[in-house]
């Protein structure tokens, strides 16, 4: 049985519609404090709209988001964006040097940021201080997923969302990337929301999953559903993206 | 000028109609609409002026006046329709520019307070205001549907959306303020103003006329900045909602 104090976000009857059109459908369940879970379905899902209530980027049409017990509009918007990251999957980097994007956080919020921490937060996440005067605009896909990810760090969120950050990589970059958001859960804690189509990746990296189809979540548990699922939907989903 | 004579000035618009049918261009109509309306507009205007002139009540000036802020509100909101209230935020913005500039020209007794010098500066500078308005809410909707993505970037690292807007903001009344300053580093060698050669032809002195021509000027450098700047600073809070989220198909054209 796990306590409140264990749940990071709960969602509680969640429905999102845009134009009559139903993208969320009564969402019903919880992502755990200091645990790595995926979200896992097919395109249209609602996945990512649920990620961005998680942030408030958006509001349920009805319905209520907790995090960590208050209710998602109990918090400043801009508190709540600090303290629930996101990265995207198109990692959005801004004209300007590496330095330049990482210093973003904090010139949001009228504070410099020391070259000294910006090495190290480029350190952590695997890019050496030879990055920080290179234009962003020039890096590789996994290198701009990795300085997305190191900006999204500077705030020191305590819960990270992640949407598709590998899907558009290599295998070197996807296995780095990986590496990096594993070290990220252990060492700080950071409770880790990851959408991916890569079902492999759920299964290697997430300790729970959420399989959504259709704006519904079908089922909810340890990575493993993903193989065990006796729901015909799922495994049809399962081996349809394995193959 | 008599009426026979200016009658022959429409050979300057045979020509285009000639090259258009020639070059199957098809703007034969167009410019028959156009010609034609234009006659209309101007010779009705031309009469109502010369009683507006010749009553010189303040009524019928506050009438003009409003009258050419209304039509140039409805002309400039076609561009900002996405924009939540922007008939309203355009001519708000152009009753702001009037009562700035005619109130600097008049205070200070720069031009005398009469119809003949008060409805034509003002058509002037709401016409410049018009055209700057569309400028603006051209740019301003072109440059955030460009880049959602920073903007939802900023938004989602914490910042708040006046933080998010800013570069689009700054760009859009950037690029709508350019060509008034550019045209204006050149007027006099490579253009003369429209204003100044009417009044040389009607036989003022040309130094005369350069006077008020560098008053127009001036004054459109106010309208340029205010125009851009307030339809800017008005606009952008409506994109966004209390919980600062970008509110859906609020900027899409």
């Amino acid at each position: 049985m796990i306590s409140l104090n264990e749940v990071a976000i709960s969602f509680h009857n969640v429905c999102y519609e845009i134009d009559h059109l139903s993208i969320l459908n009564n969402i019903n369940g919880e992502f755990y404090k200091g645990k790595i879970t995926t979200l896992v379905g097919p395109s249209g899902a609602g996945k990512s709209t649920l990620l961005k209530m998680c942030n408030g980027l958006l509001s349920p049409t009805t319905g209520d988001i907790l995090i960590e017990n208050k209710p998602v509009h109990f918090y400043e918007p801009t508190t709540l964006r600090k303290s629930v990251g996101i990265a995207l999957q198109s990692a959005p980097i801004i004209r300007g040097t590496v330095f330049h994007n990482l210093s973003l956080p904090y010139t949001l919020q009228h504070k410099s940021l020391l070259e000294s921490d910006a090495i190290s937060f480029l350190e952590d996440v695997g890019l050496d201080h030879t990055f920080l005067q290179r234009q962003a605009e020039d890096l590789s896909g996994g290198q701009k997923q990795k300085v997305s990810i190191a900006r999204s760090l500077l705030n020191r969120p305590k819960i990270l969302l992640l949407d598709e950050i590998t899907s558009a990589l290599d295998p070197t970059s996807v296995y780095e990337i990986e590496q990096l958001i594993l070290n990220i859960n252990q060492k700080f804690g950071v409770t880790i929301i990851w959408i991916t189509h890569n079902i492999e990746q759920a299964k290697r990296i997430g300790h729970y999953t959420w399989i959504m189809m259709e704006g519904q979540l079908l089922e909810t548990g340890e990575s493993k559903i993903l193989s065990s699922s006796t729901n015909g939907k799922i495994q049809q989903f399962v081996s349809g993206v394995q193959q | 000028m008599t009426y026979t004579t200016l009658s022959l000035t429409l050979i300057f618009v045979l020509i285009p109609l000639l090259l258009s049918k020639t070059l199957k261009l098809n703007l034969e109509k167009d410019t028959v609409i156009a010609t034609i309306r234009s006659i209309i507009q101007l010779l009705a205007v031309g009469y109502v002026l010369k009683f507006v002139f010749d009553s010189e009540h303040i009524i019928y000036i506050l009438l003009m006046i409003t009258l050419m802020i209304g039509t140039a509100t409805l002309n400039a909101r076609k561009k900002g329709k996405a924009i939540k209230g922007i008939t309203w935020k355009v001519a708000f913005t152009l009753i702001v520019i009037e009562v700035i500039t005619q109130g600097i020209l008049l205070g200070f007794h720069i031009v005398p307070a009469t119809a003949q010098y008060i409805i034509p500066i003002s058509g002037m500078l709401i016409g410049n205001s018009m055209v700057l308005s569309i400028l603006f809410l051209n740019r301003f909707t072109a440059e955030i549907e460009a880049s959602r993505d920073e903007m939802e970037l900023i938004l989602s690292l914490g910042g708040t959306p006046k933080q998010a807007i800013h570069t689009q903001l700054t760009n859009a009344i950037r690029a709508s303020m350019i060509p008034t300053i550019e045209s204006q580093k050149t007027i006099g060698l490579v253009q003369l103003p429209g204003m100044m050669s009417g009044q040389i032809i009607g036989g003022a002195d040309p130094v005369q006329a350069v006077q008020f021509q560098l008053l127009i000027i001036f004054a459109l450098l106010t309208t340029a900045a205010i125009s851009s700047i307030l339809i800017g600073f008005l606009s952008y809070p409506t994109l966004f909602n209390e919980r600062m989220q970008i509110i859906k198909n609020s900027i899409s054209q």
